[in-house]
């Protein structure tokens, strides 16, 4: 019965009800999306990769590689020769590698030169290969195989042609509208940064680059002093499967310490954790603002509820009178932070499934970040658990002095 | 000898220990069915007697029996309980609970007290029944009304709602706090008739304070607050 009149005393009050549970539910929002983009950012990146036991490239620190090679996250600075890559490929405990080669761009996407070995090894997710959903695997140097994003975005269809830039960025002045390619496959979504790839051969690329240095374009020598064009067999990075995950820091040293390059061998895992390390600070931050934000909003509710309940002295008397202890006055007060907290987690919690929904699309094609509308984590319970509870401790302060209140008044108040 | 509703003896009680009495009570016997009109000016005490009746407040010396049953020493709950299933109250103003309805407000006694629902319920079948006849007989029981606003309503129908939620359940004891004070004098001939018939009805017994000498005559008994209380025609007590 008591809760029925904390209802009908919100109820009354419906303007102020109603917006201190919208604060509730917008820093509950706030609180849940940043807990669920830092996990599932976690988790695409985790699910970028597996299966591979070391990304080999250029000397350079174990991030910025795998960032590099993996992610599409920056550039690398310097290659790797074909020569060291054959010499690596062909050892006994080495059981596959995926060479890769970036560098330049079709309209916004990275372009990957690889071998058909991209398509047969890598692995993502849980151990999942690659699905060409339309069309074929890459054939010949003509050939183009788009992630399912680049599809999408530019409305691609098998056959169509395409031609690729230099450099990674949006434009380009350098187009290699010498060597057209023609798309031959369309890849089935992964949720990794495959689907933001146009995925060409090796030879594909060096039929472009070698139109390039054959002096078609003046600029080219000088824009391309940096990249891979002055030596068509080179390539950024390779992927390594073994034999056995046993040799994986045998093989790591082999690379380390190989005389005629200087390399850099990284296991994912270790890589990722120190990504996570650096933005763990930021992460970090980024919660404290938004469990302060909750404290915000919790505050809200502490102060629409302490100035009613000057005007509600009254009311708590005439309850009085008709036989309420001074407990149920305290339940009333606290049944109504209990209604409001929970309506305004309940608001938070279908806001962001809403804005997951409506939003998800978006983050994906710009951010590259896919996330999964799921239902809310233990993590994420133990959240709202601890919302829940901060706003029932935050509500036995008012609960608490009407109590004191109606104990002192009485059913005496004078108006 | 009839029932005693109300007893008092030797009862004193002071705000604070140490402080000066503001009730200080000999004898008080107030049967069952009786219509007693208590007359003392403002802040002669009278709302702390009503307070001690109540079980709101308990005296610092002396005995207060409800219906046979000490008060001051039951537990605080009990005395809660106690209130809610023997005591209706009717106050001055602003009786009513602003976010409920007329038939809501009346009903809320009997969420209080299963005792004072069993008797709604045994009188008319269920206690928004008993709510509607008891409104009906203080011509308040339009359909259009009972789910109206509280606060819509004139201070004359607040007081008659105030009326039938302290008779709900029938209480063995009713008391009214300046019921009458808000109204003209028609409409508090007429509250009071209504208050009248229906305490007879229900066998309650009414307590009703005023200072308003003008209403005495139609009691059975006047007690004069000043005469009863002591402590009280020296010093202005704490309360209104």
């Amino acid at each position: 019965m008591i809760l029925a009149l904390a209802l009908k005393s919100l109820r009354n009050r419906k303007f102020t009800a109603v917006l201190t549970a919208l604060s509730i539910a917008l820093s509950t929002i706030l609180l849940l999306g940043v807990e669920r983009i830092r996990h599932e950012s976690r988790e695409s990146f985790a699910s970028t990769i597996s299966g591979t036991d070391l990304v080999v490239g250029a000397r350079t620190s174990p991030v910025h590689l795998l960032l590099a090679a993996v992610f599409h996250i920056g550039n690398a600075t310097n290659n790797v020769s074909w020569k060291s890559y054959r010499a690596f490929s062909g050892r006994g405990d080495i059981a596959w590698t995926i060479p890769l080669a970036l560098g330049d761009s079709h309209r916004g996407y990275r372009v990957l030169g690889t071998t058909s070995a991209y398509f047969q090894h890598l692995r993502f997710g849980r151990d999942r290969s690659l699905v060409v959903e339309q069309g074929k695997a890459l054939g010949d140097e003509h050939d183009a195989v788009l992630g399912a994003e680049v599809a999408r975005a530019l409305r691609y269809r098998i056959g169509d042609s395409i031609v690729i830039a230099h450099g990674a960025g949006d434009i380009s002045f350098i187009e290699h509208d010498q060597h057209p390619f023609r798309i031959a496959g369309i890849l089935a979504r992964t949720g990794t940064p495959v689907d933001r790839t146009v995925h060409v051969t090796l030879a594909g690329l060096d039929a472009v680059h070698e139109e390039v240095t054959a002096g078609s374009d003046p600029l080219a020598a000088i824009i391309g002093g940096d990249h891979r064009a002055d030596s068509p067999q080179a390539i950024t990075a390779f992927l390594v499967g073994l034999q056995s995950r046993g040799a994986v820091l045998s093989v790591q040293r082999a690379v380390n310490e190989y005389a005629d390059e200087p390399l850099t061998a990284v296991l994912p895992g270790v890589a990722l954790q120190e990504v996570w390390e650096i933005t763990g600070a930021l992460e970090k931050s980024l919660f404290a603002v938004s469990a302060l934000v909750v404290v915000v909003g919790l505050s809200g509710m502490l102060v629409s509820l302490l100035t009613s309940l000057g005007e509600r002295r009254r009311e708590m008397a005439v309850l009085r009178s008709l036989g309420a202890r001074p407990v149920q006055v305290f339940a009333l007060i606290l049944g109504e932070a209990t209604v409001l907290t929970v309506t305004g987690m309940l608001l938070g919690v279908a806001g962001l499934y809403a804005a997951l929904l409506f939003g998800r699309t978006w983050l994906e094609s710009r951010l590259g970040l896919y996330i999964a509308v799921t239902w809310p984590s233990a993590g994420e319970a133990l959240l709202l658990g601890v919302v829940l509870a901060a706003g029932l401790l935050i509500g036995l302060i008012p609960a608490w002095r009407s109590y004191r209140l109606s104990l002192a008044d009485g059913m005496i108040v004078r108006i | 000898m009839p029932e005693a509703v109300i007893e008092l003896s030797d009862v004193r009680f002071a705000w604070a220990a140490g402080a000066a009495d503001v009730i200080d009570i000999e004898s008080l016997r107030i049967d069952r069915g009786e219509r007693v009109f208590l007359r003392g000016p403002s802040g002669s005490g009278k709302s702390s007697l009503l307070s001690l009746l109540a079980g709101v407040l308990v005296p610092r010396q002396g005995t207060i029996r409800i219906l046979g049953a000490e008060t001051a020493s039951m537990r605080g709950a009990a005395r809660d309980r106690f209130r809610a299933d023997h005591i209706g109250f009717v106050f001055q103003l602003f009786n009513l609970i602003p976010y409920l309805s007329v038939l809501e407000n009346v009903c809320l006694p009997c969420g209080f007290s299963a005792r004072r629902r069993e008797r709604a319920v045994h009188a008319a079948g269920s206690v928004e029944a008993e709510a509607v006849r008891l409104l009906g007989h203080l011509d308040m029981a339009d359909v259009a009304l009972l789910n109206r606003s509280v606060t819509a309503l004139s201070v004359g129908q607040q007081q008659r709602v105030a009326a039938a939620r302290a008779l709900i359940g029938a209480p063995e004891f009713v008391i009214a706090d300046e019921p009458t004070s808000s109204l003209d004098e028609d409409r508090r001939s007429a509250f009071l008739d209504l208050l009248f018939s229906e305490c007879e009805r229900s066998g309650s017994t009414l307590v009703f304070v005023s200072h308003d000498a003008a209403l005495g005559s139609r009691f059975d008994r006047v007690i004069a607050f000043g005469e009863l209380n002591r402590a009280g025609a020296a010093r202005p007590g704490r309360a209104s």
